[in-house]
Parts: structure tokens; C-alpha cells; sequence
């Protein structure tokens, strides 16, 4: 049994519980929702927070709602939930078929979104799902709420544009029009089961069957989930056939900040996030 | 089910319904009064000077009871027990104390102990010692650990190097000149087999009590060996040993990595005989992989000289065995006595020539890892088939064929050393490639070549054979027979003692189906107990696939020499003569007049109740046996695996997987079928997945599961099985055995299917995407 060293734990019954904690023990603080990455780190005395806050007591942020403009999830919603959720299969299929890649079913029934957005593992699989389908975060500090577009929230390795006392509440997925598929794709580490590199992609087909709008986000092969622009220009007002889509998925790499590790080298890394963007355009486009 | 029908029927095993209940008792369940908790500090770095070590501040820490280092160790505590020292370890060369003296040298080296009054206030003191390293470079790699200049594991004998041995190699030369002159062709390979955490479910673990007053040391450890372990730690604690009492709880998987007794054996007992209060430590999963024994880590180099036609004339072998930083129980010998002797695999190679290399590295000691050895040798020789059968333009089953060993050359003795008992080697392989569909899946793969289909097909053979049933005399140090006592009590329960340790193997069942089978009793009737030096005779312990061949053989003469004994009992009480009496199905009765009986029960409990019994029987039923085998004995079979690599991406997928084992007659098939099954996944796993890897300062980089790869339940493919049976005269139940056939088998298997899809000659394991991706894109 591994050890973590001494914490205080703090139970946080609401949101502003949780922030007023985290005003209070600042960098000494940690918040716990899932705990599959803090509780890991802690154990190995990688992370020794002083604090540790548990938001698992808070009733009502775990839900998937249909609302106007947007499906909204709380923050604590489970992997598992997202995967079973009729709402999210039928609006955005991507978010259930992601996360069904996640670990396996007993993280999933202890990991949560917003623990995950939080957290921004560079190879974790949210993040990239979450970026792919633009999604609002919304995160609750002690001035009140406010909203953080995706493209705006993920900085870099293991780092947000939360403010540390902020708490993440809920996650806007913005409908997508008809017309529209995804398709999830991934390389998977196969000790970790995270992402070598993972391609998330978001395709509309405008009435003629050209492409209207692509949203293509690469996760793992970079520090940070990574927006793959050049990709969707590359795709945009197209006629999706087979050499569009290669040509566009080859430039899935093009700037990224490519890591490298034991179990892929950046070469390979980059190649792979080519294959796997053109696997995941190529589903998305005939799901669209 | 009928009573007799008990051997080789699937019964369900015995052992399971505590084990998924939670109701078992393993090591860390196991709480005693006043118990302490040890934490060990260990080397963060893979080789280095220790210049000093302060204790002062974890000493002071509140709840802290002892912290120990080498020096309070000194002159009390013996090393840790190499059975075989070779070369440079018989002076000494790698024999470490139980904590590191001086010099780290692997990264998780123990240094230090904190013992407190629980796990957390020891955890938390441990970091509170102050350890100053010197850093110094590591010896990594192993060919680069022989060469001179190389960093030191152990100055004092200027070399890194055990032992090397390379004879002369004359008249084999001869033979490769002979061979290209009269057509043939040579080859040379080089082949790794890569280091392998051995990684049980349950990590070590022990619980070492001292009492006082009775000068008595009581042992509870995660181990396959209770006998050795407490005859070990009692010469190396200097008590004599009837003051060790060892008790092996349940065991949550060995492989092998619990043969040995090892340092936090050694520095629990020291520190519950000083502190006179029991002292617990448990090995959490960062320790167990950077501290408990790995396997494998060999070299070979192979050089082999056949016919035009594939028939093998000679092979030359030269194996580098990565020892890792100390010398453990069987560190040393794993590939010169366990892996040499069958290098010739199932084919009749008539001329051989080993040399070896047998190196200390910065890293883990390797020792025995399921199969130990014996896999390393198959992999070998099965990859030299494939060689051979590419260079001649053969199918590789056609090659197996002919140079397979025949029915009538048994018992064989080959040129590698080994004699095997029986074997009958076509048959495996012919079923195995009537199930697999072996024709329709080459021309599959012709169809998928010439049209250059994005799924690369491949198709391997493993045509194994084994060793196991250690051992006749002079195979080990010390006599590798297996005991059983044996009491008929006077309920008619048997109570069977056995010296084995069985921790998966199912022998709870299979020992008892033995005996109820042999009595005509039902099996609930019979209770078989292991694990406990204070009830159980002289054992050896269960590994190598030994248990049933040996063990099983001491519990079957158990029950005849008893069985004997009732006999007489039951002829008095029937006034019949001894010769005429028999036992089926519960019951002893006079040949010729059936209904003269007595029942078992009845013969067991005048036996135990001794006041009607014949005066010239001595009252009770018991005895103890201890057998001891006169050969090994040599299970085989054939596995094929069919693999698909994505050309994309270099991801390689078993679609298919057939297995025929051949391990004698089977006792309990249900029981053989799961040994089948957990073997072919470890074996998987070193094909496909797992690999130990230290970066070049030794520091350990797959020191957690996010990094060292295991095989998950749905990356393995459904296994279709089967079985040819072939009977051995080496022991009274006709039994081989089966606990490493599946890891022996699959390994060759796997990694001759993938190269087959890549259509190369051969790829060095595991198959990780991108090693397949740059083969195929010739990166």
C-alpha cells in the first residue's frame, strides 16, 4: 500500500463551501472529485497538498441537462453516466464514444468531467472531447460565475485558465447543426491506456454535401489538447472525398508541441496523429 | 458425478469459493497485538557511493520504535542465499546483506528500515533519514557491462563478468563446414529476451513474530517456499530451527518471484527479535517493481547450419544472462541449468556448442520468472526454425517435421544435455493446424500480400516441449523431492500434509481427487493442508511446474501405503486372507464373496478406536512419505497464433489462437485449462506488451503500471484449446505438468506471427506499434 503524507481533509458541502476553502488554504489546497489522478500522485508523494477538498459531497452538480442552445453537464458527472446518456448519444455522439475509451469501468465509475477538464492531463482523453466540441466551461470563484470558452481554457501542460480559487460547476456543449457527425480516435498507450495521440473530430456538410464547418482537436501527442487549424482549413468548403481528407488529415501535427516518451517517439508520434485524424474525419464525415 | 470417475474429471476447484468471498487470509491480513510496521528506504538512484546516512531526525519522529541500517545488522544477520554460487559469486562477488553496505546498486536497492507503531508514521519517518549518495555511472546495458571500462557493480574484482565459459568449438565448426560443403546453408541470429516483472496480483508481504519466552520466530510470508524459507532464515538469523515456524497464508500469484528469501525477510525477523513486538511490512506496487526479482533479460547469440532441405545439423548458442546487481537464490543458474538443457526444443539436433557470458548489471536481480529459462530456450530454438524454414523456402511446419524428435527415439537423449521421458511431438502439431485452419489462413495471407491489404496477416508455430518435475538427485544442491503425510482419522476423514505450497495450482483439489478416487470416497472427505512448517513434513515448496508430478506422486503412495495397512485391518475383521481383499468404491471386500465388506469408515475408525483391532496391527492410521522423482518429465504441445499488424499504425492483434498441450494424463481438466489460460496471457504479454526499461543512470522507467505495459482481459484473444495425451513411466499417475506450458508455448508463438505479418525475419519482443511501424516503413 502506497502512503500519501499527512493532508487535512476538508468536505465541502456546496460550491461556495468548496471556494471559500480554496480562499482559504490557496496553493496549499487540492480538490478532490473522482481522485483517479490526485489520489495516484498523492499516494506516490508526487503531490503532497496540505489541504485536500472533497467536492463529492455536493449534491447537484452531477447532471446532463437539455437546455436552450446547449446540453449542460455538472462538473461531478461520472464518465460512466456521459457513456449511458441517451441526450449525449443522440446530440453528441463523440462525448459518449471518448469516454467509453476512458481506463476502464471502475475509473469511469469514479471519474468525473470537470475533475478531468480541471486537471488537463496532456493525454487524457476529455479535454481533447470537450475542446473538439467547443464547449463553455463555467467555473464559480467567490465573485460569482463565469464562462471560459475551451479554446481559451486549456494553457498548457497540466495548466487552466482557472484561477486557483475557482471551481469548475458545469460544462456547455453548444448544439451542433444538422448534418453534423463526429468521430473519436485513438492510439492508445497500452500500459496507461492514455493517449499516445488522440484525434477528436467534428464535421458539418453543408447542402450541397461540401464541408461547412470541421472541428478537429488532437490530444496526447502534445502538452495540451491542441487545436488542429490548419486541418479544418485545410477541409473547409471541400468536397469530403479520400484525398481531401488525407491531404487535410496530414497536417494534423503541423505545430504541435510534440512530447515524446517510452512509448512513442515525436516521429512517430506526428505520423500517427495523421492516420488516426484522417480515421476520425473519415467516420465523422459519414456519420455527418 | 460417480466417485471413480474423479480423476480427470473438471471438478471445480476447492479453493475458490474463500478466495472470491474475500474470505482467504493473505499476509497483510494478518494483525497481531501490538504489532509494528516496517517501511524500507530505498536507493533512488541505480548506482552509487552511500558516503553517509543519518538516522537521527526519523529516529525522533513521534511513534518511530527503530530505524535499521546495515551497520545494525552486522554480524547478526546473514546474506541473502544463493543456492548455486558460480564463478565469481563463490567468492562472494554479489552475495549481498539484507541492506546495502556502502554501495547502492539498483534503483530500489534497500538502504534503510523505519520501524514505527503503524504503516503511515513509518512511511512518513522514512523520508525524514538523510541518505548522502555519491552518484555514480551505471552498467546498463549488458554487452556494454562486459566490455572493459565499463562502471563497476564490485571493483574489487575489476570485471562485471560471473563467469564466462567458452569451450572449444572444433569439431562443431566442423560440422557447419561439412554441412555448406555437402549443400547446406548457415545462419546467424540474434536474439533478446527481454527483461519481465514478474508483477502477482498480491505483492510480497511479511509478518515475523518473536516470542521471548519461547525463544520461538514465527514467519507468515507471501512465499512458494516454506520449508526452504525457514530452514534459510534460521542459518542466516543463527537460530536453530526448530525456533522458525514459517506459515504461508493464501498467495496471491508467485511466478516464481516468491522462490527466494530476500531482504525484507531477513530485517522483519531481526527487528521483531530485537524489539521483542511483531513486525508487519507489506510491498506496495512501486516496490514490487522496482525490487522484487525480474525475470528473463538474455542475450543470445545463435549460429546454425542446416541442409538445403531445413534438416538442422548443428547450432551454436553463445547466451549473455543479465543477472541484475545481486545474485539471488537462482539468479545465476536460470539459463546454464534451466534453459541450456532443452535448447534443443522437440527436434533431434545432433550436434550443439553452449558458451556464456553471465554479467552483473545496475539493475534488479533477475531469478525465476515462469518458465525460467525453459522459455528463454524455446523462444530460441522455435525462432530458429522459422529461420531455417525461410532460408530453405519452407513452410515452418513442414521444417518442425522433419527435424521433430520421433515416437521411437524415447527416451531421447539430446545433444543439449536433457533426456526427455516420452513425447509423440506430430500429433500436437497436426490438430493444433487442423483447428486453426492452417491452409485456408495461408492462402488468406497469399490473397492479402499480392493485393496489399492494410491488414498484414501472420501465422506462428510453437512446437515446445518442456522440463519440469524437478528433481532427480544432483539437479539441485539440495534432494527436490516432495513429501505427504497422511492420516486416516477415525471419522474416515483423510488428512493429507503436503510438503508443496500450492498458491493457484489448484492441488487442494486435484491432491484430494487423488485420493477420494483411490478410496472410492466422496471428496469432501478428504482435507489437504500446506503451508506450515510446524505441521507439514519436509517440502519443497511448488514451482517449476513441479506440484502434481512430485508432490502429487508423494500424496499417491500416501495413499497406497495406507490402503495397504487397511487392508490387513479389514482382513481380520472380515477373516479373509490380506491377499483377497480389495477396495472400491468405499468399501473392502472378499474377492469371490461380495458381500463379505467392511466400509473405509468402518476399517478407519477400528484402526483410530485400536480396542477390536488385531493385536499384531499397530493402532492409527498414518504415514509420511517423502518421493523423490528419478527423471524429469517433458509435456510439449504446439500453439498457433494468428496475428493481423495494421500497416498505419503498427498495432499488432491476435485474431486467432489454438493451443494443444500435452501434459500426461490430466487429473483435473478444468484445473489444466486455467493453467493453460493465465500461462498463454503471461506469455502474450512478453510478446506483445511488457518490458522492464532502465534508462542509461539505471533509473527504473517503467516503475509503475501507467508505464509497464500488463495485458487487460480484452486485449487477449479467445483461446481455443486442446489436448493430445501422452503418458510418462516417471511416476506412478502418468502426470508431466502444466503451470508454465502455456507461457513456454505462446511467447515463440506470437513473436513468429508477427514477423511472419511483417514478412521479416524476426523482430526482437515486445511488439510496441512503433517498433512494428518502423519495420514496416523501414524507418
Amino acid at each position: 500500500m502506497s502512503i500519501p503524507a499527512a493532508f487535512d481533509y476538508h468536505v465541502a458541502k456546496t460550491v461556495d463551501d468548496a471556494v471559500a476553502l480554496l480562499e482559504q488554504y490557496g496553493d496549499e489546497a487540492k480538490l478532490l472529485a473522482g481522485g483517479h489522478s490526485l489520489l495516484p500522485t498523492m499516494k506516490l508523494r508526487m503531490a503532497q497538498p496540505g489541504h485536500v477538498i472533497d467536492l463529492g459531497r455536493i449534491d447537484g452538480l452531477s447532471y446532463i441537462r437539455e437546455e436552450s442552445g446547449h446540453v449542460a453537464l455538472g462538473a461531478l458527472t461520472t464518465y460512466s453516466k456521459i457513456e449511458r446518456s441517451d441526450v449525449l448519444r443522440r446530440h453528441f455522439a463523440l462525448l459518449p464514444e471518448g469516454t467509453e475509451q476512458i481506463g476502464d469501468q471502475q475509473v469511469r465509475n469514479r471519474g468525473t468531467i470537470g475533475g478531468s477538464v480541471a486537471h488537463s492531463d496532456p493525454a487524457a482523453d476529455m479535454p481533447g472531447l470537450v475542446l473538439a466540441l467547443k464547449a463553455t466551461i463555467v467555473a464559480q470563484g467567490p465573485r460569482g460565475k463565469r464562462e471560459i470558452a475551451a479554446d481559451d481554457f486549456f494553457l498548457d501542460l497540466f495548466a487552466t485558465a482557472l484561477e486557483p480559487n475557482e471551481v469548475i460547476t458545469e460544462i456547455r456543449l453548444p448544439y451542433l447543426p444538422t448534418h453534423s457527425g463526429s468521430a473519436y480516435e485513438k492510439l492508445a498507450n497500452r500500459a496507461s491506456h492514455y493517449a499516445i495521440t488522440g484525434s477528436a473530430a467534428v464535421v458539418t456538410l453543408a447542402a450541397d454535401g461540401t464541408i461547412a464547418a470541421a472541428s478537429v482537436v488532437i490530444t496526447g501527442a502534445s502538452v495540451k489538447p491542441t487545436r488542429a487549424s490548419a486541418v479544418e482549413a485545410a477541409l473547409i468548403g471541400k468536397t469530403p472525398d479520400e484525398a481531401t481528407i488525407a491531404a487535410a488529415a496530414n497536417l494534423a501535427a503541423d505545430g504541435l508541441e510534440l512530447v515524446e516518451d517510452i512509448h512513442g517517439s515525436k516521429t512517430y508520434r506526428a505520423q500517427m496523429t495523421a492516420v488516426i485524424t484522417r480515421r476520425a474525419l473519415t467516420r465523422a464525415i459519414a456519420r455527418a | 458425478m460417480g466417485i471413480a470417475a474423479l480423476v480427470g474429471s473438471p471438478v471445480k476447484r476447492r479453493e475458490d469459493p474463500r478466495l472470491i468471498t474475500g474470505q482467504a487470509t493473505y499476509v497483510d491480513d494478518i494483525k497481531l497485538a501490538s504489532m509494528l510496521h516496517m517501511s524500507v528506504l530505498r536507493s533512488p538512484y541505480g548506482h552509487a557511493h552511500i558516503n553517509s546516512i543519518d538516522t537521527t531526525a526519523a529516529r525522533q519522529h513521534p511513534g518511530v520504535v527503530a530505524v535499521y541500517t546495515a551497520e545494525d545488522l552486522k554480524g547478526i544477520v546473514g546474506s541473502i542465499p544463493v543456492a548455486v554460487p558460480v564463478g565469481h559469486i563463490a567468492e562472494g562477488m554479489g552475495v549481498r546483506g539484507p541492506l546495502a553496505e556502502g554501495k547502492v546498486r539498483f534503483y530500489g536497492d534497500p538502504v534503510a528500515v523505519v520501524i514505527a507503531s503503524d504503516r503511515y508514521v513509518a512511511r512518513d519517518a522514512r523520508d525524514l533519514i538523510e541518505v548522502d549518495y555519491e552518484p555514480l555511472p551505471a552498467a546498463v546495458d549488458v554487452e556494454k557491462a562486459m566490455q572493459p571500462g565499463a562502471p563497476l557493480l564490485y571493483e574489487d574484482f575489476g570485471t562485471n563478468v560471473v563467469l564466462s565459459s567458452h569451450p572449444d568449438s572444433a569439431d562443431i565448426d566442423a560440422v557447419f563446414a561439412r554441412t555448406v560443403a555437402d549443400g547446406g546453408f548457415t545462419l546467424k541470429a540474434r536474439f533478446v529476451n527481454q527483461r519481465l516483472a514478474p508483477m502477482p496480483m498480491e505483492t510480497r508481504g511479511v509478518v515475523a513474530q518473536f516470542n521471548k519466552a519461547d525463544k520461538k520466530l514465527t514467519v507468515w510470508s507471501s512465499s512458494q517456499i516454506p520449508h526452504l524459507l525457514r530452514n534459510l532464515l534460521a542459518s542466516q538469523l543463527g537460530l536453530p530451527q526448530h525456533q522458525v515456524h514459517v506459515i504461508v497464508p493464501e498467495v496471491g500469484g508467485g511466478f516464481g518471484c516468491k522462490l527466494n528469501v530476500y531482504p525484507e525477510e531477513l530485517v522483519a525477523s531481526f527487528a521483531t527479535m530485537k524489539l521483542g513486538r511483531p513486525v508487519k511490512w507489506i510491498e506496495d506496487r512501486s516496490e514490487n517493481m522496482a525490487a522484487t526479482i525480474h525475470g528473463r533479460d538474455q542475450v543470445d547469440y545463435v549460429d546454425v547450419a542446416a541442409t538445403k532441405e531445413g534438416k538442422i545439423a548443428a547450432v551454436k548458442i553463445h547466451g549473455i544472462s543479465d543477472l541484475g546487481s545481486y545474485s539471488q537464490i537462482f539468479t545465476d543458474v536460470i539459463m546454464i541449468a534451466f534453459g541450456f538443457p532443452v535448447s534443443c526444443g522437440s527436434y533431434d539436433i545432433p550436434n550443439m556448442h553452449f558458451s556464456f557470458d553471465l554479467v552483473f548489471t545496475n539493475k534488479v536481480p533477475t531469478d525465476a520468472y515462469r518458465g525460467a529459462g525453459r522459455p528463454e530456450a524455446t523462444y530460441l530454438i522455435e525462432r530458429v526454425i522459422d529461420l531455417v524454414a525461410r532460408e530453405a523456402s519452407k513452410d515452418p511446419a513442414d521444417v518442425r517435421k522433419l527435424n521433430f524428435i520421433q515416437p521411437d527415439q524415447f527416451p531421447y537423449k539430446s545433444a543439449a544435455g536433457a533426456v526427455y521421458d516420452t513425447g509423440d511431438y506430430e500429433p500436437a502439431l497436426d490438430k493444433a493446424m487442423g483447428m486453426i485452419g492452417y491452409q485456408e489462413l495461408r492462402a488468406e495471407q497469399a490473397r492479402r500480400r499480392a493485393s496489399g491489404d492494410k491488414k498484414l496477416l501472420g501465422l506462428g508455430i510453437s512446437s515446445y516441449i518442456e522440463i519440469c518435475g524437478f528433481g532427480p538427485k544432483g539437479t539441485a544442491p539440495v534432494g527436490l523431492y516432495e513429501s505427504a503425510r497422511m492420516r486416516v482419522e477415525q471419522s474416515g476423514t483423510v488428512m493429507v500434509y503436503t510438503g508443496a505450497s500450492p498458491h493457484g495450482q489448484g492441488e487442494e483439489t486435484t491432491f484430494a481427487q487423488i485420493v477420494a478416487e483411490d478410496y472410492g470416497i466422496p471428496l469432501e472427505q478428504v482435507v489437504i493442508l500446506h503451508g506450515d512448517t510446524d505441521s507439514t513434513p519436509e517440502g519443497r515448496g511448488t514451482y517449476g511446474s513441479r506440484t502434481t508430478a512430485v508432490g502429487g506422486s508423494a500424496v499417491y503412495t500416501a495413499a497406497q501405503r495406507l490402503k495397504e495397512k487397511m487392508k490387513q485391518i479389514a482382513s481380520h475383521m472380515l477373516e479373509a486372507s490380506v491377499d483377497d481383499i480389495a477396495l472400491e468404491d468405499g468399501k473392502f471386500s472378499v474377492s469371490g464373496s461380495p458381500q463379505k465388506s467392511v466400509t473405509f469408515n468402518e476399517v478407519a475408525l477400528t484402526a483410530n478406536l485400536s480396542n477390536t483391532l488385531h493385536p499384531s496391527i499397530e493402532p492409527g492410521l498414518e504415514t509420511t512419505v517423502f518421493w523423490e522423482p528419478q527423471a524429469c518429465v517433458f509435456p510439449f504441445g504446439t500453439h498457433i497464433c494468428a496475428v493481423e499488424v495494421d500497416r498505419d499504425t503498427g498495432e499488432a492483434k491476435i485474431v486467432r489462437y489454438v493451443a494443444v498441450d500435452d501434459c500426461g494424463r490430466q487429473l483435473n481438466p478444468l484445473i489444466i485449462e486455467g493453467q493453460v489460460h493465465g500461462g498463454i496471457a503471461q506469455g502474450v504479454g512478453q510478446a506483445m506488451f511488457e518490458g522492464v526499461e532502465y534508462g542509461e543512470d539505471g533509473q527504473l522507467l517503467t516503475a509503475s503500471l501507467m508505464d509497464y505495459a500488463m495485458p487487460y482481459a480484452h486485449e487477449l484473444p479467445h483461446y481455443e484449446l486442446s489436448s493430445t495425451i501422452t503418458l510418462t513411466p516417471v511416476n506412478p499417475l502418468g502426470v508431466k505438468g502444466v503451470g508454465e506450458a502455456g507461457t513456454i508455448g505462446s511467447t515463440p508463438a506470437v513473436a513468429s506471427a508477427v514477423a511472419d505479418a511483417l514478412n521479416v525475419a524476426h523482430v526482437d519482443m515486445p511488439f510496441k506499434p512503433e517498433k512494428l511501424w518502423k519495420v514496416i516503413h523501414q524507418q
